[in-house]
């Protein structure tokens, strides 16, 4: 099976779709660069971290549209253009800055269908880049995932590997909602075995990504990376633990978190979002409630702390939940006695 | 260009449905019947009308505003299902979960009414996108008050139409206030000098007068068809209610509101245009005007006797699939 980064799966499944399907539009900032420069208006970059590359050159600038820096008029125009039949991919590159344009993804794209009597299809994929990692500090490094979650109306998809990139893309496309697809930046040079033919994931299906029966980590996006290392290095102690990948955060897999805490009766939940109101204290609370006589011990959360993320690699790397943080969280569940 | 009999009669007829309806609408809410609030129409009747008489319900598109009543008529919605939206009744439009600020009927090509100030002219880009790349032949247009003028989004639609190329009109309601305040006070510079600036051409029309934004309308409305970009109309309007339906209009001079309703009366100068030109008749226009009376005293009393949404309808139709 070919071996591609997490950037060239998200790149192949917008590919392959747009040659499938004639509806399907790119919109966004440098999603091909170069419009109107002195070279001459060559597709200059695929977007800033070259996700689109080549996109442009294969289907034209009429189906993949270079816009102004102007992020209400690229949300709502493939808001409008999915509601009136188009299949529009619009990029939000950092998703840092959903503040400028929030209004036209959760009040009026996420909102189409039921206050339009169910009546509205709003065929729209966002993809967006979430995460710290790069030093790129307080304004173009934060996981607002579980903003976006709270919104009744979206999906959201927050694929940890290659393969996961390219099946969500490919159903998120496909899909007749709003779908926000959180890229992680530190992760588009992953590698990972992915098939060349398409293929879909369905949303809301978690991923056991290591099966274990002493302890629960659930995660998403990045994270998950982090938690699988945790778990091997404990599987060294002898301890097994179970990773649950939740691979979208809307819809949420209830049934694989209580599922899997039923079996092992403990639970650490690993978040790279602020702590309040997060995806971990969500996660809890649906443990809390409908499994707590299976626990035997607390929930434990691992989240970044309630800051903005830092510029300073020192400080960045410890607000980053890592897997030293993921290890002693977990050992401190392991050990807990009633 | 002159207006033929049949064109007159349409145009006469929608605007005085408008009329009808938002006059017996402030009658039934301040009578307590209808919920939420309500953002009354009447007085801009020409410029929804002069506008939507060039638009066909298949291909072409409106983006309309919390004021927006008067544009769902005008584009052909239908008038009983608006009512009972109103009511928020499970027969309405959009079975009582959007209400009076989001009637939408996306086959007739209404966007929806949008209770977001600024809210729907980028969606309306989306629309005009859609028809420049099925090459439909098909315009999309926001209706825009003062208000919106000033909001982020209706600039970046402007640039981003104009960059785009796409076939859109951009039309600026200035009904002179923003809620409760003026747009003298609030609107610096010109709308119309703000349109021309991103390059395209605009105008400023009187908006009580039918003919005249009947006329500016279809120049804009071809050359957005014939593919040659976007462009915008001003029309002053004359706001007849206040913000919402029981607003005091406590910023309004007595002079001001009584000249509104004697002076900028567009039905009023239409009907005076047309019978000094002898091209239709009173009887002719009394005719409709109990014709439409009739229709929406039904429109009322079907909404009134509609069921309500069932606890079902609670859940039903935030997405289209999930999980």
């Amino acid at each position: 099976m070919p071996v591609i980064t997490y950037r060239e799966a998200i790149n192949q499944a917008m590919a392959q779709e747009m040659r499938r399907d004639p509806l399907i539009v790119v919109m966004g900032e440098d999603v091909a660069g170069g419009a109107g420069g002195s070279a001459g208006g060559a597709e200059a970059a695929g977007g800033v971290m070259g996700i689109t590359a080549g996109l442009a050159t294969e289907f034209g600038r009429d189906r993949v549209i270079d816009t102004p820096i102007t992020e209400s008029a690229i949300m709502g125009m493939g808001a409008g253009a999915a509601l009136t039949g188009l299949r529009p991919i619009a990029e939000l590159m950092f998703a840092d800055f959903i503040g400028v344009c929030f209004d036209q993804i959760y009040n009026q794209a996420a909102k189409f269908r039921y206050m339009f009597g169910g009546k509205a299809v709003t065929p729209l994929t966002i993809r967006t880049m979430i995460g710290a990692g790069m030093g790129a500090g307080p304004q173009h490094s934060q996981a607002i995932y579980p903003w976006l979650t709270s919104v009744p109306g979206l999906k959201v998809c927050v694929p940890s590997n290659p393969y996961d990139a390219k099946g969500l893309m490919i159903q998120a496309i496909r899909d007749d909602d709003p779908v926000i697809f959180c890229e992680h930046k530190s992760l588009l040079g992953m590698e990972g075995e992915v098939p060349e033919d398409p293929y879909t994931i369905d949303f809301g299906k978690a991923a056991i990504t290591r099966e274990g029966t002493d302890l629960t980590i659930v995660s998403m996006s990045w994270m998950v990376n982090f938690c699988n290392e945790a778990a091997d290095q404990l599987a060294s102690e002898d301890f097994s633990v179970e990773v649950v990948d939740m691979r979208t955060t809307s819809p949420l897999d209830r049934e694989a978190i209580l599922k899997s805490v039923r079996k092992t009766g403990r639970l650490v939940v690993v978040d790279e979002a602020n702590p309040i109101c997060s995806m971990a204290s969500e996660i809890s609370s649906i443990v809390a409630e409908h499994a707590f006589a299976a626990l035997d011990a607390p929930i434990k959360k691992v989240t970044a702390p309630h800051t903005p993320v830092p510029a300073s690699p020192k400080l960045e790397a410890l607000y980053i939940p890592d897997t030293a943080k993921i290890v002693a969280a977990a050992r401190e569940t392991l050990e807990y006695e009633l | 260009m002159q207006l033929s009999r049949d064109e007159l009669l349409s145009a006469y007829t929608k605007m005085r449905t408008i009329r009808e309806f938002e006059e017996r609408l402030n009658v039934e809410f301040q009578k307590g019947t209808v919920p939420g609030f309500i953002h009354l129409y009447s007085g801009q009747e020409g410029i929804a009308v002069g506008i939507c008489e060039h638009l066909s319900e298949d291909i072409d598109y409106i983006g309309s505003t919390h004021r927006g009543h008067g544009h769902c008529i005008a584009k052909g919605v239908d008038v009983k299902g608006m009512m009972a939206e109103i009511f928020t009744k499970s027969t309405g439009l959009c079975g009582g979960k959007g209400g009076s600020m989001h009637i939408a009927d996306l086959d007739k090509g209404m966007l929806g009414a949008n209770a977001i100030v600024g809210g729907a002219p980028p969606l309306a880009i989306g629309a005009a996108l859609t028809a420049k790349t099925l090459k439909t032949g098909g315009v999309a247009i926001p209706f825009i008050g003062d208000g919106a003028a000033n909001q982020g989004t209706v600039a970046e639609s402007m640039n981003m139409a104009c960059v785009l190329n796409l076939p859109v009109v951009f039309m600026f309601e200035n009904n002179g206030y923003a809620e409760f305040t003026a747009a003298s006070y609030a609107t610096a510079g010109s709308i119309e000098a703000r349109a021309k600036a991103y390059g395209m051409p605009a105008t400023t029309i009187a908006g009580d007068d039918f003919f005249a934004v009947h006329e500016a309308a279809r120049e804009a409305i071809a050359r957005a068809r014939a593919g040659e970009g976007p462009s915008a109309i001003e029309a002053t309007a004359y706001r007849f209610h206040g913000h919402f339906s029981g607003d005091p209009q406590v910023y309004r001079s007595a002079e001001e509101l009584a000249s509104v309703r004697e002076d900028h009366d567009v039905l009023k100068n239409f009907r005076k245009r047309v019978t000094e030109a002898a091209l239709l008749d009173d009887a002719e226009m009394d005719a409709i005007d109990a014709e439409v009376l009739t229709l929406i005293d039904e429109a009322v009393a079907e909404a009134m006797a509609a069921p309500e949404p069932t606890e079902a309808d609670l859940y039903t139709d935030v997405y289209n699939t999930y999980q």
